[in-house]
C-alpha cells in the first residue's frame, strides 16, 4: 500500500515534470465577427511593442501578435492554417514560394498610399515584380566579423576563416540555405545552385572549416562575440551592429567573393479575414516616424528612405550599407527539390 | 412484529430497483469518465498517429508539401550511412546519460530512502523543484556557468587553478551535462521507489547469514531494486532521443542527434514525410525498449504502474 502511494506520488510527479519540460509556442486568435481584430506573424525581435500599442489606441483594432523564428516555420503555419493569420512577413525568397503555392492575396497598393516612402531598388525584385502580392519592411546583410582584439589577421574573404588561428573560436549563422550558398560561392559557384555535385563540393569544404566552428548560432551571436566567448564569424548584420554597442572591437567586414542580402516583406496571407485592417497596419508601419522607431530598436538596415532621414547619425550609421557593397549582393531564391540536397549536406556536416 | 414485517417488506420491495437503478449509474459513471480521456486519446493521439503513419509512405511535394503517392523511400533513406550514423551518435549519447544518471543517481537515491521518515518528503522534493523553472531557462543558467568568461572560468582564474580558460561549453561534454542535469530526477525518483519498498529483513537476513556489505548490496538489494534501475534507465534514456534543443545550445548545434534531425525536416528542409519516417522510426525503436523492460520486470511486481 505505501510502495503504491510512493508510486502514485512520482508518477503525479513526473507528469508534472513532463509538461513544464515541454517547448513554448505561439498563439493567435481568430474573431472573425469581431471586426477591429487583426492577427500578425512575425519575426520573433522585429517589432517594438510599442508600436503595436500605439496602433492599437489610434485605430481602435485589437493586434494578435504571433511570433516565429524562420521562414520555414513561418510557411508551415500559413501552409496547414488558412485564415489565421491577417498578415505575415517573409524573406524574398519564400514571398516566391508563397506565391507559387498560392497561398497569399494581391495587395491593392492604392489602399497603401505611404508605399511612397519605400525606395525603388526595394521594390519590384525577382520573387514578386509587379509588387502584387508583398511590401517591403525591412533588410539587410549576412557578413563577416571580426573581434580585433583578439585577431591580428587582415580578414577580407570567407576563405580567410580557414586560417587554422581560428581553431574552434568562430560562430556561424545556423541556417544550412545561406552558409552551403557562402561556400558554394567560395568555391565560384552560384550560391543558389541546385546542382547536386556543386553542393556535395560545398558541403566538403564546409568540413574543412567546421574545426574552426564552436557553435552554430543565428540569435544569439550578438552576446557570443560581444563577451569574446568568439573570435568572429558569419552573422546577420544587425547582431553584429549589437555587438559592437558593446563591445567597440567587433568590425564588420564585407566579405571579397560573395555577399548575402535578404529583404522582408509585408504579405497577407490567403484567406484572411481581416484584410482591410492589415492594410491599415501596413500603411502605420511605412510611416516614416513609426518605421524609424522600429529601426531606433532594431538596427536592421530600412527600405524606408523617409524613414531613415529621421534617424540620429549613429543609427544611420550604424545600419548602413554602403551602396557599392549593397550592388554586388545576392539575394536567395528558393531552390525546389534541392532542398533536400541541402538538407543532407547540412546533416552531414553536423556529424 | 407487523412493523417488522413491513419493515423488511419495506426494504425488499425497494431493493430489486436500488440495485437496477445503482448498475445503470455505474454505467452512466463510467461512460462519464471514461469517454473524456478516450475522446482526448483519439483526437490528439491516435488521429495524428495515424497522420503521422500515412504522412511517413507520401513523397515530398516541390514546394515541400506532401504529394500523395505511396513510397517507402523515407524508411529506406534511413539506411543510408549518414543517418545510420546519426542514430547510433543519438544511442550512444543517450546510453552515456543514462549510464550517468543510474550510477550516480542510485547511492543518491539510496540515501534517501534510508534517511528519516521526516526528511524524506524535504528530499525528494529539493530533487523536484528545479522543474517549477522552465528547463531553456536553466539550460541558459549552464550556459552562463560554463561560458569562456562564466562563472566557473572566471572563479578558477581567480585562485590561479588555470592560466588560461577552459573550453567548457559547445563540445559534446557540455551536451552530456545538459542531458545528465535535465534527466537526473527521472532517474532518481524511481529508483527511489523500488530501494524505499526494499524489505529490510532481507537485508539483515543477509547479514545474519555472514554476507559482507557488498555481498548482500549485489546479491540482494540490486536484484530485489533492479525492476527500478530499469524503469529509471528508460525514462532517462527516451527523453534523451528528442532534446534537441540541449545539443543546440550547449553543444554549439555541432552534433545531430535524431531530435534534430526530425525538427530540421519540418522546420528547414521542409521535407515532412521524412521526419515522419524518422519519428516513426523513434517510437518503434523506443516502444522496443519499453516491451523489453515489460520483459524484465514482468509479473513479478507492480512497477508497471509507472508505464
Amino acid at each position: 500500500m505505501k510502495a503504491r502511494k510512493g508510486f502514485r506520488l512520482i508518477l503525479v510527479l513526473l507528469i508534472l515534470a513532463s509538461f513544464i519540460m515541454s517547448g513554448c509556442g505561439s498563439e493567435a486568435t481568430t474573431d472573425s465577427s469581431d471586426e477591429k481584430v487583426l492577427n500578425v506573424f512575425n519575426w520573433a525581435e522585429y517589432l517594438p511593442k510599442k508600436v503595436i500599442k500605439d496602433f492599437e489606441q489610434e485605430t481602435g483594432i485589437k493586434v494578435n501578435y504571433g511570433t516565429y523564428s524562420s521562414n520555414e516555420e513561418m510557411f508551415a503555419k500559413l501552409n496547414t492554417g488558412q485564415g489565421q493569420y491577417d498578415l505575415a512577413v517573409a524573406s524574398l525568397y519564400y514571398v516566391d514560394v508563397l506565391i507559387k503555392e498560392g497561398l497569399v492575396e494581391e495587395i491593392d497598393q492604392g489602399k497603401i498610399p505611404n508605399v511612397k516612402n519605400i525606395g525603388e531598388e526595394f521594390l519590384g525584385k525577382d520573387a514578386d515584380p509587379e509588387d502584387k502580392y508583398s511590401v517591403p519592411y525591412l533588410w539587410g546583410e549576412e557578413l563577416i566579423v571580426m573581434n580585433t582584439d583578439l585577431v591580428d589577421k587582415k580578414v577580407t574573404s570567407i576563405k580567410d576563416l580557414l586560417d587554422p588561428q581560428f581553431k574552434n573560436s568562430l560562430v556561424i549563422l545556423d541556417d544550412p540555405r545561406t552558409v552551403i550558398g557562402s561556400a558554394l560561392a567560395v568555391l565560384g559557384y552560384s550560391p543558389n545552385s541546385t546542382n547536386e555535385k556543386e553542393i556535395e563540393e560545398a558541403g566538403k569544404w564546409l568540413k574543412k572549416l567546421k574545426p574552426n566552428i564552436k557553435v552554430f548560432d543565428s540569435d544569439n551571436a550578438k552576446a557570443l562575440l560581444a563577451s569574446g566567448e568568439v573570435k568572429g564569424g558569419i552573422v546577420y548584420g544587425a547582431e553584429a551592429s549589437l555587438a559592437i554597442r558593446e563591445n567597440k572591437a567587433i568590425e564588420k567586414i564585407y566579405p571579397k567573393e560573395f555577399l548575402s542580402l535578404w529583404q522582408d516583406n509585408f504579405v497577407i496571407p490567403k484567406g484572411a479575414k481581416h484584410k482591410e485592417n492589415a492594410l491599415k497596419f501596413i500603411d502605420y508601419i511605412l510611416r516614416p516616424e513609426v518605421s524609424k522607431e522600429i529601426v531606433m530598436d532594431y538596427p536592421y538596415a530600412n527600405p524606408n528612405t523617409e524613414a531613415v532621414k529621421l534617424l540620429p547619425e549613429d543609427i544611420r550609421k550604424e545600419i548602413d550599407i554602403p551602396e557599392e557593397e549593397a550592388k554586388r549582393g545576392t539575394h536567395m531564391k528558393d531552390v525546389g527539390e534541392a532542398t533536400v540536397i541541402y538538407d543532407r549536406i547540412w546533416a552531414e556536416l553536423k556529424q | 412484529m407487523l412493523k417488522k414485517e413491513n419493515a423488511t417488506l419495506a426494504t425488499d420491495i425497494p431493493i430489486k430497483p436500488k440495485i437496477k437503478h445503482s448498475k445503470k449509474k455505474i454505467n452512466l459513471a463510467a461512460i462519464w469518465t471514461i469517454s473524456p480521456v478516450t475522446i482526448w486519446l483519439l483526437l490528439f493521439l491516435f488521429i495524428p498517429l495515424f497522420f503521422i503513419l500515412v504522412v511517413s509512405v507520401m513523397s515530398r511535394g516541390t514546394y515541400g508539401g506532401i504529394e500523395y503517392t505511396f513510397t517507402l523511400e523515407n524508411y529506406a533513406r534511413f539506411f543510408e550511412p549518414l543517418y545510420l550514423r546519426i542514430i547510433v551518435v543519438s544511442i550512444a549519447m543517450a546510453a552515456a546519460t543514462t549510464l550517468i544518471c543510474v550510477v550516480f543517481g542510485y547511492p543518491f537515491a539510496y540515501i534517501i530512502a534510508q534517511s528519516p521518515a521526516k526528511y524524506r518528503t524535504l528530499l525528494l522534493l529539493l530533487v523536484i523543484v528545479p522543474f517549477w523553472t522552465n528547463s531553456l531557462i536553466r539550460t541558459y543558467a549552464w550556459i552562463v556557468l560554463l561560458r569562456t568568461e562564466g562563472v566557473i572560468n572566471t572563479i578558477l582564474l581567480k585562485i590561479g587553478l588555470i592560466a588560461e580558460p577552459l573550453t567548457l561549453l559547445y563540445n559534446s561534454g557540455a551536451t552530456l551535462i545538459g542531458f545528465v542535469y535535465t534527466l537526473f530526477p527521472f532517474a532518481v525518483l524511481p529508483l527511489y521507489a523500488s530501494i524505499e519498498k526494499l524489505d529490510r529483513t532481507f537485508l539483515e537476513a543477509s547479514s545474519d547469514l555472514g554476507g559482507r556489505p557488498w555481498q548482500t548490496f549485489l546479491n540482494v538489494t540490486l536484484p530485489l531494486t533492479f525492476p527500478g534501475v530499469v524503469a529509471a534507465s528508460l525514462l532517462v534514456f527516451i527523453p534523451t532521443l528528442g532534446l534537441f534543443f540541449i545539443s543546440d545550445l550547449m553543444g554549439g548545434a555541432k552534433t545531430m542527434i535524431i531530435g534534430n534531425l526530425i525538427k530540421n525536416q519540418f522546420l528547414t528542409a521542409r521535407d515532412w514525410p521524412f521526419g515522419s519516417a524518422a519519428s516513426i522510426i523513434l517510437m518503434v525503436l523506443t516502444l522496443m525498449m519499453i516491451l523489453f523492460y515489460l520483459k524484465v520486470s514482468g509479473g513479478k511486481t507492480d512497477d508497471t504502474e509507472l508505464l
